[in-house]
């Protein structure tokens, strides 16, 4: 009940603000070039929805792929940095400088690479990006295990590898979706955007693209509203992995 | 039957060999008997963590040697001979109150019921048994303290070794956990090295309160206390106030020595 009560006045602002926006477009005959009116792009989302799935689907694949192939190389890298020194001291700055660029302007190169009909520069894209956050944030959670903790441990005399299983890994898992929940729907934006330097018109971002060029707005905004259905979809996939994975931290709140 | 601590010419110098080389131990001899609570006291930087960290082999002494239960410290630290708490109850969030209390099991190799079975014991001793399937975050700080001795105690250890376990508690809590751990260690008979900041503290749960100077660290006075059974009306008893003013007294001189960092680097 109490989350019913908690989902209300977000659901409410929501309804109201596409109302207001309804409103406004009517009121003042906004040509729908500018801004098309809510209605609008409902009606254009629905009105092929096996095209719109088709489309979405293709989008949500490159991200899929890449998401899970990020998430698997920064765990590699991640486990591999915090058993040699050596190997963090090298990959943490150029994982922050990776951070800091707007690394998406690789697919430029990564289009070079593969035939033009390929996918595979926007699964790589989305791979890179996928692969610096769980890269971060796993080996943060690898080396930060508690201080207390670590004495115990050595005051039960346990081997390193059960030091591992027992402290390092749970601790590294609250880390893990945290940057998963980051990750899922960076993911999606970075396949759409990917999308949008050309190669196959197989994904959402190559349709927003060719709908504006070509005049078609609101079909543009409808394919704009099933990317952000695609990318709420994958936050939510992620939230509920941590969910499963991390029942002691069910009930408690988030800090 | 050999003496649960037996330290003899103990120094441990941190850094040793460079230009800021600091001794934090000093020829320490102390020399503890079955059964009896002993407390810490000293100014920060005295080292009586150090000392307490030394006995449990997770620091090594520069000399000296220090013997637990008859072995060397790492022996009897890979036997199991001591449990350990400190300031941080050091709870496992991932775990539930009860299968927090089965990890040194874990680690001796108890099969499962006897693990899940002795954890209740362990409940029980520290009357937390309805707790026993919730999560460490949503006890409060005094609950965790006792989860944390608990499992301290989960392996029947004839040593508990305590680093200022009450230290983050507020008074209140502090006092009802003072008789909660003498009332458990008059059930198991545990023999105990407790360090603590504070002078009521060390004298009330105390048979003898080793009283340390600090730079270096060394044993400056080590006050012998009989207070019989205790409980709150002893805290206003003139026996626990001699004591306390001797402990202060021994404890004087060293008051206005700029503390040292706690903890120093010794890798």
């Amino acid at each position: 009940m109490n989350r019913v009560r908690a989902a209300l006045p977000p659901f409410a602002f929501g309804v109201l603000f596409l109302l207001a926006w309804e409103l406004l477009v009517r009121a003042f005959h906004i040509k729908p070039y500018l801004l098309p009116k809510p209605s609008g792009i409902w009606s254009a989302f629905t009105s092929d929805m096996s095209s719109m799935w088709t489309v979405s689907s293709s989008t949500g694949l490159n991200a899929l792929i890449g998401l899970l192939l990020g998430t698997a190389i920064g765990l590699l890298l991640a486990f591999a940095a915090s058993r040699f020194r050596l190997l963090a001291e090298l990959l943490t700055p150029m994982a922050l400088a990776v951070a800091a660029m707007p690394i998406i302007v690789l697919v430029a190169i990564f289009n070079n690479l593969f035939a033009i009909t390929s996918s595979v520069p926007r699964r790589l894209m989305v791979t890179v990006v996928v692969l610096f956050i769980v890269l971060i944030n796993v080996m943060k959670g690898l080396t930060q295990a508690n201080a207390t903790q670590l004495e115990l441990m050595r005051s039960y005399g346990a081997s390193e590898s059960a030091v591992i299983r027992k402290v390092r890994l749970p601790n590294a898992l609250a880390f893990l979706f945290v940057a998963l929940r980051q990750a899922a729907p960076l993911a999606v934006i970075t396949a759409v955007v990917a999308e949008y330097f050309g190669g196959n018109q197989g994904g959402l971002g190559s349709r927003i693209t060719s709908a504006i060029s070509t005049s078609k707005d609101t079909t543009g905004w409808a394919y704009v509203l099933a990317a952000c259905l695609v990318g709420i979809t994958f936050y939510l996939v992620s939230t509920v992995l941590e969910w499963v994975a991390m029942p002691w931290a069910r009930n408690r709140s988030r800090t | 039957m050999s003496a649960p601590v037996d330290i003899v010419g103990i120094s441990k110098v941190f850094n040793a060999g460079r230009s800021n080389a600091v001794t934090a131990l000093d020829d320490i001899n102390l020399n503890v008997a079955p059964g009896q609570f002993v407390s810490l006291i000293g100014p920060s930087g005295c080292g009586k963590s150090t000392l307490l960290r030394l006995i449990g082999n997770l620091t090594e002494p520069t000399a000296g040697s220090v013997s637990v239960n008859g072995k060397s410290a790492a022996h009897a630290r890979l036997d199991g001979d001591y449990g350990m708490a400190f300031q941080q109850a050091g709870l496992f969030d991932w775990r539930t109150v009860s299968r927090n209390i089965e990890l040194p099991l874990e680690m001796k190799g108890f099969d499962k019921a006897a693990r899940r079975a002795r954890a209740m014991d362990m409940l029980d001793l520290v009357k937390l048994r309805e707790f026993a399937d919730h999560r460490p975050w949503e006890l409060s700080g005094g609950m965790q303290q006792r989860v944390a001795i608990a499992r301290a105690l989960s392996f029947e250890p004839k040593l508990l070794l305590m680093d200022e376990p009450f230290g983050a508690l507020d008074e209140m809590t502090r006092e009802h956990m003072q008789s909660e751990l003498l009332r458990i260690c008059a059930t198991t008979g545990t023999t105990v090295l407790f360090v603590t900041h504070s002078i009521p503290e060390a004298v009330f749960l105390a048979n003898q309160v080793v009283v340390m100077s600090p730079r270096p660290g060394k044993i400056a006075k080590i006050v012998n206390v009989d207070l019989g059974q205790r409980n709150d009306d002893t805290r206003e008893d003139a026996e626990f106030f001699k004591k306390v003013t001797e402990v202060r007294e021994a404890l004087r001189g060293y008051d206005h020595v700029e503390p040292m960092p706690t903890r120093l680097d010794d890798r």
